[in-house]
């Protein structure tokens, strides 16, 4: 039974319950609402809820861990002298589940029937041709110990399966039964309700948690895999990013850092200025009506998705900066100093452009928190308006300005579509803004799509990526939260 | 410039100065500082004007570029429906039908364009297949599919709208002209002079595209039959998932955090995790979906059901900061009176003041939905993108778990391929996921209009 029909399963029989614990409450009460310690409707939750949500639970464990305990126990059959030189166990397991994956699909399009399956024996039929008629393809020609793991992998997946349905079916019937018969008019149904309507309400709370958690640990595994098979001496002090497919590839953080850190510069050059001028400009001078026209258009700028932001660079202001800055009878100023449309000036101007309204809107706020005292005091002294921003109102909001632009780049350096589409994909060290450079978010995208072999240092060096922009951004974050909460508690 | 911290003998300085002059005209020092003034004035309005630029300049090159794309070149032609060739048994079984391949279409529609060119007396030197070229290599698709669907119009001679091939497209839209196509393979001169004489008999026309709004992706070869609506279909599964998952799991969890959360260290782990989680790169948490949801609990590549999911780990956040403002902004006595009246603290929040948060915490959703629509990046290492999603999904599971794209990744997908007319694709696309965006938000705006209740 599909897992989608058990959910379905679970969620009727729990209505059910619903329906059955309210009928005997009532009637252990003789009909009368009032006679009972609950609403009627209490006791109703109180069955549903016992039936549905220890099955879900067990249903959502079970899914969890088999996976784990099958690996472990397949794994197991492998000898090590099955791995052949130069790969892992892990590379192996990954041909173990294709092969189990592909005699699946196999026999749900009916081309071998599940018998021909289970008698199937490598050393006599072609099983890679078999599971390449259904679209599965296999890197090599299936050996023995491989296609033994993969049966028992299949043998003992379709078992697990069998088993959660019946156990997770009985965990529902065992609560609907045992729920059903505490049910009577004196059964404080309401409490019992509310603690487990709390314990759901505290889960979901905790799930940010578990996200958090899920992303550190699964990149930390990856990462040490990857620290594995290569050595973090080169991916934190190497110089060249150079992944190739014969193994010796370079895999240094460096170039993609400086390709990262000199883009969100640009993005930063663009950005700030504009944004900070704009937010002066909208707290301090201008009339209700220009700040009620300006500033939700200039927001319109953040709510556009990046993917239009990476069109734009790659097709729009790419282009124009070739015409200016490129070579032949097209360049405007007759230099050749660019190439292609790709560039660090491209994918940071436009996110530059991104950027403004988060520069402009933090800011806003943080000037708009300067006490109006000080203001009044600045300009009562004789200053003109310039001078009071200048000199009072700038230097009050300086913290805070300073981590709005932190936060700011904080985005650009995470920022992923406009620079997979307007950065290019060399990885050096150039000062030239006129080249394209490459930065951590483009390898991690390029590295992780298409045939991904996860044995590979080529592909676990994204993991190792993700967890440095992880930690780079996040350490952003929290200072600039850190600096912006502190310069707050002085006026408050 | 310096006037608060100048020392007294600059002060007396300026005192002398000002004796000397009048109140009426301006000296040097007070001109300086006016003009500097009206300058810093400058900058602030010139920041304005440079970023409201930036969108107009973003809206026009959307709207110039894309609205290309809605419009497609259709060539109108009589096709006999030969059944020599079609059903040669003659017995009107699909099988049998289904066995003629478009090769052997090919033949009949190159004969209706002869046809079609000598019927209308124009002159040309061009062997049959160039002008036949000038059709889709969709066109003996096209015309395969209507026959499966209509057999009985097998032996009988129909009108039918082929699709004009790009280049004649980009010709009738100004993309191409004569001098961009002396090194292309795929249009000559003399290809354009037919297309030329074609459109002045009113064969060749320009209409609205309906295909490009509900059709499927199309190949490298085919920009012309490309559609977005496939992918539109996988982007709003991945909406259902986030929808069911983040709305409720987000407003349980900021029910618990505003309502009845104890002042402990793990309610602040929580608090500074949400926050911190929604500033995390959007990529991060692809990784994430690939390392979990595809690695480890193997749930299908390129799934809808695996872009949801991490579609809702991303908008949770989002979801649970607004949620809470509304929940915040429902005032305590509402609270106090149901506790009053005998209600329990479950009762009390369940009962009256979510109902009365409901407006705000929907504005917040249809908002971290529509941030959710948009979003690309992890969309990349799940695998929505780099195949060709071509057929709508037929049922619920099928629309959650076979391969789809969705309408951000199809347009990175059109951006990255090589013919210039993809790039028209891709503006479209544009156009069409701005239009959602922009309804998502307006209906959030009204509905906070409507009925947000000011305390």
């Amino acid at each position: 039974m599909p897992t989608f029909w058990l959910v379905i399963l679970l969620c009727v029989i729990a209505a059910a319950g619903y329906v059955l614990g309210r009928q005997r409450a009532l009637s252990s009460a003789g009909g009368d609402a009032r006679a009972l310690h609950s609403l009627p409707a209490y006791y109703g939750y109180n069955v549903g809820l016992s039936t549905l949500v220890p099955a879900l639970g067990l249903l959502v464990v079970w899914l969890l861990a088999q996976p784990m305990l099958i690996e472990n126990r397949v794994s197991g059959m492998i000898p090590a002298e099955a791995i052949p030189e130069g790969t892992t166990l892990g590379l192996v397991m990954s041909d173990v589940r294709r092969v189990a994956e592909g005699l699946d699909i196999a026999v749900a399009e009916g081309v071998l029937t599940s018998e021909q399956v289970r008698n199937m024996r490598s050393e006599f039929s072609d099983i890679r041709g078999r599971l390449g008629e259904v679209g599965v393809a296999l890197g090599s020609d299936v050996r023995p110990e491989v296609f033994n793991a993969a049966q028992a992998y299949r043998s003992s997946s379709a078992t697990g399966h069998t088993a959660m349905v019946i156990a997770v079916a009985l965990v529902a019937l065992v609560g609907l039964g045992l729920s059903y018969s505490k049910t009577n008019k004196d059964f404080r149904a309401r409490n019992t309700v509310e603690r487990a309507v709390m314990a759901l309400l505290i889960l979901a709370a905790s799930l940010a948690i578990l996200t958090t958690i899920g992303i550190v640990l699964s990149m930390l595994f990856e990462t040490r895999n990857f620290f594995g098979l290569h050595s973090w001496t080169d991916f934190f002090f190497g110089g060249t990013w150079a992944p190739n497919f014969r193994g010796d590839s370079e895999l240094s953080i460096l170039p993609l850092l400086w390709g990262t850190l000199y883009i969100s510069f640009i993005a930063l050059l663009v950005a700030v200025p504009i944004g900070l001028f704009a937010a002066i400009y909208l707290s301090e001078y201008a009339g209700p009506a220009v700040r009620a026209f300006a500033k939700p258009l200039l927001e319109i700028l953040a709510g556009i998705p990046t993917i239009v932001y990476g069109l734009f660079a790659l097709l729009t202001v790419g282009p124009l900066l070739v015409r200016i800055f490129g070579q032949g009878e097209n360049g405007v100023l007759g230099v050749e100093w660019m190439s292609g449309a790709t560039s660090v000036l491209t994918a940071g101007v436009v996110m530059g452009i991104m950027l403004i309204p988060f520069v402009s809107s933090l800011s806003d706020d943080i000037i708009n928190a300067v006490p109006q005292a000080m203001r009044d005091g600045s300009l009562g002294l004789g200053a003109t308006k310039s001078e009071t921003v200048r000199q009072v109102v700038l230097p009050a909001a300086l913290p805070g300005i300073v981590g709005a632009i932190l936060l700011a780049a904080s985005r650009a350096i995470g920022e992923t579509m406009i620079v997979v589409m307007g950065a290019g994909a060399i990885a050096k060290f150039s000062a030239n803004p006129l080249e394209s450079m490459t930065t951590i978010t483009t390898r991690i995208v390029s590295q992780l799509t298409g045939d991904t072999d996860f044995a590979s240092p080529e592909t676990l060096v994204a993991f190792a990526l993700g967890l440095t922009l992880f930690v780079l951004t996040l350490g952003l974050n929290v200072l600039a939260l850190y600096i912006v909460r502190k310069y707050r508690e002085q006026y408050d | 410039m310096t006037d608060i911290s100048q020392t007294p003998s600059n002060m007396g300085g300026a005192a002398e100065q000002s004796k000397s002059g009048s109140l009426l005209t301006q000296n040097a020092r007070t001109r300086k500082r006016n003009a500097a003034e009206m300058r810093f004035r400058g900058y602030g309005i010139a920041a304005i004007v440079v970023g409201l630029i930036m969108l107009v300049v973003l809206v026009t090159t959307i709207v110039g570029r894309g609205t290309g794309a809605f419009q497609q070149t259709f060539v109108t032609l009589e096709v006999e429906l030969l059944e020599s060739k079609l059903d040669k048994k003659g017995n009107r079984d699909l099988e049998d039908i289904k066995k003629v391949t478009t090769f052997g279409y090919a033949p009949i529609i190159k004969a209706a364009v002869q046809s079609k060119i000598e019927g209308l007396g124009i002159e040309t030197s061009l062997k049959p297949k160039d002008m036949a070229g000038l059709l889709s290599k969709d066109a003996a698709a096209q015309l395969r599919a209507y026959v499966l669907e209509n057999p009985d119009q097998i032996g009988q001679t129909v009108e039918f709208r082929f699709l004009a091939q790009s280049r004649v497209d980009g010709y009738l839209k100004g993309r191409v002209s004569r001098e961009s196509i002396e090194n292309d393979k795929n249009i000559s001169g003399a290809q354009l002079d037919l297309v030329d004489a074609l459109v002045a008999a009113g064969v060749v026309e320009k209409t609205f595209n309906i295909d490009f709004i509900i059709g499927a992706d199309a190949s490298d070869q085919r920009p012309e039959a490309a559609g977005i609506g496939v992918s539109m279909m996988g982007s709003l599964f991945m909406m259902l998932v986030v929808l069911a998952l983040a709305l409720p799991i987000g407003v349980a969890a900021s029910i618990y955090l505003e309502e009845f959360a104890p002042k402990n260290w793990l309610t602040d782990i929580i608090e500074v995790n949400i926050s911190n989680l929604a500033a995390v790169p959007s990529i991060v948490f692809g990784i994430l979906g690939l390392a979990v949801f595809i690695n480890y609990m193997h749930l299908p590549m390129s799934a809808p059901l695996v872009g949801g999911l991490v579609l809702t780990l991303m908008t949770l956040p989002t979801i649970i900061i607004s949620t809470r403002a509304a929940l915040k902004a429902v005032p305590p006595s509402i609270r106090d009176a149901a506790l009053g009246v005998g209600a329990s603290k479950m009762q009390a929040v369940f009962h009256h003041v979510l109902p009365l948060a409901a407006p705000g915490i929907l504005t917040g959703t249809i908002i971290g939905l529509a941030q959710a629509l948009g979003e690309t990046a992890p969309l990349l290492l799940i695998g929505m993108v780099g195949f060709i999603a071509s057929n709508a999904p037929e049922t619920i599971a099928d629309g959650l778990l076979a391969p789809n794209s969705a309408m951000p990744a199809q347009i990175y997908e059109w951006a990255k391929r090589a013919d210039p007319a993809f790039y028209e694709r891709a503006w479209g696309g544009i156009i069409i996921l701005l239009v959602f965006l922009v309804t998502m938000n307006t209906v959030a705006v009204i509905l906070r209009r409507r009925f947000e209740r000011r305390w």
